[in-house]
């Protein structure tokens, strides 16, 4: 990824932005239809409470650095969320004029704009008028959460440094969003701000627990940002043919333009959000026929319903109830897929899911395939998190203090991923952000 | 019902003798600056026009136009420091003389400006009315540039010299005399009643207000900018409809000004012409609308018009003219025991809060957040009478959000009407024995009929400020309100 930091101009060109930014007069008129909201609800719905009708009135009112300031106040990616948020169900789906006139007003786009305008211009945050103070913090992940953290920390005078075991900062910021949601080098391109307030990055840094060690006696502070771990693996026979890769793979890999042929078909296994980022792509990427494999129903997707709606748009087929239960591999390449479809009979969408299988129409069918891809979640950082001593762990998330992030090791705080067990970028920022504030209020009191 | 199948007569006729197929005219303007531009006019539909101010042609600078933008909508108010007009006076006689040849069916007037000596005026008006003009506009408005060279606003700001000069026209001139008011002084009355004492047949009003519309921030030289420099202009435009009507209404309202009078600021539809004929006047001049829109504009003045009169039943213009007069009182004569509440109707409402923020901030602190439950006190916990804006404000950036993701969590996977429906905890709610009825929350409000005002009965007969002064001095402990218990 030695070109990371600017974009590529091929794959730019097959992956248009998914929201193409305003121009200037468009951005005004859509800032101008914002009603300007009292304790606006798309406030309180950003996880992160980016006070949005004060930024979309700056851009109104043609203060548009104000209008970046603002956002980043709250949120030190406003950049990237802005382009990779799924507003619908966030800031946009809580605007009041969906009562109203039923047209919601552009928040994300209106974000980009300002943000686009502040990167434009240099990037230049104010001046840190805090002098530094005694308080060390290690963040572990240089992804979202832990990116929050560092800024919130730094700006308030504190040290802190990022250990990422990559060689690049940001996480699935930079490695896992669809391309045309976020490239690589706008995610870079944001990261280098926050390097400029005097945030250190260590990169290549595994943490073993020798190291865990070193850390807990070298800083205040720990702070987990470490996000998941692998990609679940089917289980099936096949799956280990370099023709299938898993969805993380798969778009790091193009991302990073080692992937650029999928061949004619592709099969995507799972329905949730990075699944239907990896089927866009394939399409993308000159695949004829893509098609979602989902074992439930069209109501029990993880997707979100615009997602859904955007890869069906875009060509991607679904194939409900169907199972892949082994991969046909004749040589380098795959054959087929066999699949056992299963439709529950009389399922209506409401039914039980943990309750007992009633009966089924079961068939098996094999589907021709020429790249498959695994997408059925990210499985946590199982043995890392056992050797973060006195952090409870409780179905693979780390248990924390919901308003300071604190774990039941108050040595160490955790955000994003690894606490969620996988939402989105803004939530991760949100964790990061309210740690941040909770650590700065004891380093403060310890050090007074 | 009234028959809205006849179409009503838009026809007026202007101080007795001015024939004018509708009540729209061209304001004197850059619209009304040569024959071809009025015959065009005229083919559109206007039913007359004030010709650009004849006298001696000037020189204009470059550029000549700012305006006022809001939120995105160009043009509210609208400056110009442009002059009278620059073409000769020959040419300008002789195109009035070929519209009206080609047009004898429309009001075709002459604004006439030249210095203040008798003989001057006494050529002006023998040379527009052997043109043909059907009247006499006397620019005695104007506020820029030929002010400084004592014509203009300069004759109408002082009293006498508009009376004199009116009195010179009046001497020579056959056809009805208008005087053109200007509104920058402190009593347009003082100046309509010295033209009426003059001998005026009629007035029009409003000129242009003295303006400095805006300043570039970057070279700190206000707009227009004529080579570094700008200088106070006349405004115009939709911005300045209430004062207009304002001063028209006074001077209709008095009996030693009132006149025919020809309403002019700011008419941009034919809802606001309607408004200056309820307040007196015979005919409304437009200026600015046609600036910016074109001539076109005449269509829906005249349509909307027809329309209104015919759902009204009014068949003619007469039959509405000055019907709002008698409604605009002094506040002494306002009735004290009315009272209105503002009423937040639930189904309606989006859950903007503007309603509750205007009036805690700008009103008087009667609209509270409390339909889902007593607002809690930060920080104790307890349940307080009221919560403040900012406290509103602090308790929602407490609260922890997260995305909402489809399967796992149910907001979510609600759809339609559900998942979109204003909670309750975000519609307001008035305290009606707080409110004071001041119509501010129904203002601010987005939602048309979502906030009404409705009356009260008070179980008090109606009772003005001068009535109420005259009974507590009748028996000063003892007021009708004041009485009794409250101190």
């Amino acid at each position: 990824m030695a070109a990371a930091d600017k974009p590529d101009l091929e794959l730019a060109a097959r992956f248009p932005d998914l929201h193409p930014p305003f121009d200037h007069q468009s951005a005004l008129t859509e800032a101008n239809r914002c009603l300007y909201c009292f304790d606006a609800p798309c406030t309180a719905a950003c996880p992160t409470h980016i006070d949005v009708p004060r930024f979309i009135k700056k851009i109104a009112q043609g203060n548009l650095r104000g209008s970046a300031l603002t956002i980043l106040d709250a949120n030190i990616l406003g950049a990237s969320c802005s382009r990779v948020c799924p507003v619908d169900v966030l800031c946009e789906g809580s605007c009041v004029y969906h009562h109203f006139n039923k047209q919601p007003i552009e928040i994300g786009r209106l974000q980009r704009h300002a943000m686009d305008a502040f990167l434009h211009d240099g990037a230049q945050l104010p001046k840190n008028s805090v002098a530094d103070r005694p308080g060390k913090v290690a963040c572990i992940g240089a992804g979202p959460a832990s990116l929050a953290c560092a800024a919130r920390l730094r700006q308030q005078g504190f040290s802190v440094t990022l250990f990422e075991r990559r060689p690049l900062p940001g996480g699935l910021n930079t490695y896992g969003v669809a391309e045309y949601k976020l490239r690589a080098s706008d995610s870079l391109r944001e990261i280098e701000m926050i390097r400029g307030l005097g945030v250190e990055f260590r990169f290549g840094e595994e943490i073993s627990p020798a190291k865990l060690v070193r850390l807990e006696r070298d800083y205040d502070f720990i702070f987990l940002g470490v996000g998941l771990g692998a990609m679940h693996k089917l289980g099936i026979p096949g799956e280990d043919h370099p023709a299938v890769m898993n969805a993380l793979e798969f778009i790091e890999r193009y991302k990073t333009g080692a992937a650029a042929n999928v061949g004619r078909r592709v099969v995507v296994i799972g329905a949730g959000n990075t699944a239907i980022d990896a089927a866009r792509a394939a399409i993308r990427l000159g695949a004829d026929n893509v098609q979602i494999l989902y074992r439930r129903g069209k109501e029990h997707i993880s997707a979100f319903t615009f997602e859904y709606d955007q890869a069906r748009e875009e060509g991607v087929e679904f194939r409900w109830w169907t199972r892949p239960v082994a991969i046909h591999t004749y040589g380098a390449t795959i054959a087929t897929i066999e699949c056992v479809s299963s439709e529950p009979v009389g399922f209506t969408a409401n039914a039980d899911l943990l309750a007992a299988p009633g009966p089924t129409t079961s068939q098996s069918l094999r589907i021709p395939c020429d790249l498959a891809i695994p997408a059925i979640g990210q499985s946590p950082l199982v043995a890392f998190l056992e050797s973060c001593r006195g952090v409870g762990v409780e179905h693979g998330r780390v248990q924390i203090d919901r308003a300071t992030g604190q774990t039941t090791n108050p040595k160490y705080f955790a955000g994003g991923d690894c606490v969620n067990g996988g939402r989105e970028v803004v939530d991760a920022v949100a964790d990061g952000k309210r740690s941040a504030v909770a650590l700065a209020r004891i380093l403060e009191a310890a050090h007074a | 019902m009234p028959e809205k199948n006849i179409a009503p007569d838009l026809s007026v006729l202007f101080a007795a003798k001015i024939h004018s197929p509708n009540p729209f005219w061209l304001a004197s303007a850059p619209p009304t600056n040569c024959g071809e531009q009025v015959m065009r006019a005229f083919d559109a539909g206007w039913g007359g026009a004030v010709w650009k101010t004849l006298g001696d042609p000037i020189v204009n600078v470059s550029s000549r136009y700012s305006s006022v933008d809001l939120n995105g909508q160009s043009m509210m108010g609208l400056n110009n420091i442009e002059l009278i007009t620059d073409r000769p006076l020959e040419a300008n006689l002789r195109e009035i003389a070929e519209v009206k040849r080609r047009y004898p069916r429309h009001a075709l007037i002459a604004s006439l400006m030249v210095e203040s000596k008798r003989e001057a005026w006494h050529t002006i008006v023998q040379q527009a009315e052997d043109a043909g003009a059907d009247g006499l506009e006397l620019n005695f408005g104007c506020p820029h540039g030929m002010s400084e060279r004592g014509m203009g606003s300069a004759v109408g700001q002082v009293p006498e010299y508009t009376e004199m000069i009116t009195g010179w026209v009046k001497e020579r001139a056959r056809t009805p005399v208008l005087v053109k008011l200007t509104p920058n002084i402190t009593d347009i009355r003082t100046v309509a009643r010295a033209a009426k004492r003059a001998g005026a047949d009629g007035l029009s009003a409003i000129n242009t207000i003295n303006s400095i519309t805006g300043i570039d921030l970057d070279t700190f030289v206000p707009r227009p900018n004529v080579d570094g420099k700008s200088s106070h202009g006349g405004y115009c435009g939709p911005a300045v409809k209430p004062i207009a009507l304002n001063m028209v209404q006074q001077v209709q309202s008095d009996p030693e000004s009132a006149l025919p009078l020809s309403g002019i600021g700011g008419i941009s539809d034919w809802r606001d012409a309607v408004e200056f004929l309820l307040l007196g006047c015979s005919t409304v001049q437009v200026c600015t609308a046609v600036m910016h829109y074109g001539y076109r504009i005449i269509e829906d003045l005249n349509d909307g018009l027809a329309n209104w009169m015919a759902e009204k039943g009014f068949g003619k213009i007469s039959d509405f003219q000055s019907l709002s007069l008698p409604r605009v009182q002094e506040w002494k004569h306002l009735n004290l025991n009315y009272k209105i509440v503002a009423r937040i109707h639930e189904e309606a409402c989006i859950g903007c809060q503007l309603c509750y923020t205007a009036c805690w901030d700008g009103a008087h602190q009667c609209i509270h957040m409390d339909r889902a439950g007593p607002p809690v006190q930060p920080g104790t916990g307890q349940h307080g009478a009221h919560s403040t804006p900012a406290m509103r404000e602090a308790q929602s950036r407490e609260v922890i959000a997260v995305t909402p993701i489809p399967k796992l969590d149910h907001a979510a996977s609600a759809n339609g009407e559900e998942r979109y429906a204003t909670p309750l905890a975000r519609i307001p709610r008035v305290d009606e024995s707080e409110c004071v009825g001041c119509n501010l929350c129904y203002l601010v409000c987005p939602v048309p009929g979502c906030i009404t005002m409705e009356e009260v009965d008070v179980n008090l007969p109606s009772q003005s400020w001068e009535q109420r002064t005259a009974s507590a001095n009748d028996s000063p402990m003892t007021g009708p309100i004041h009485g009794g218990n409250l101190d």
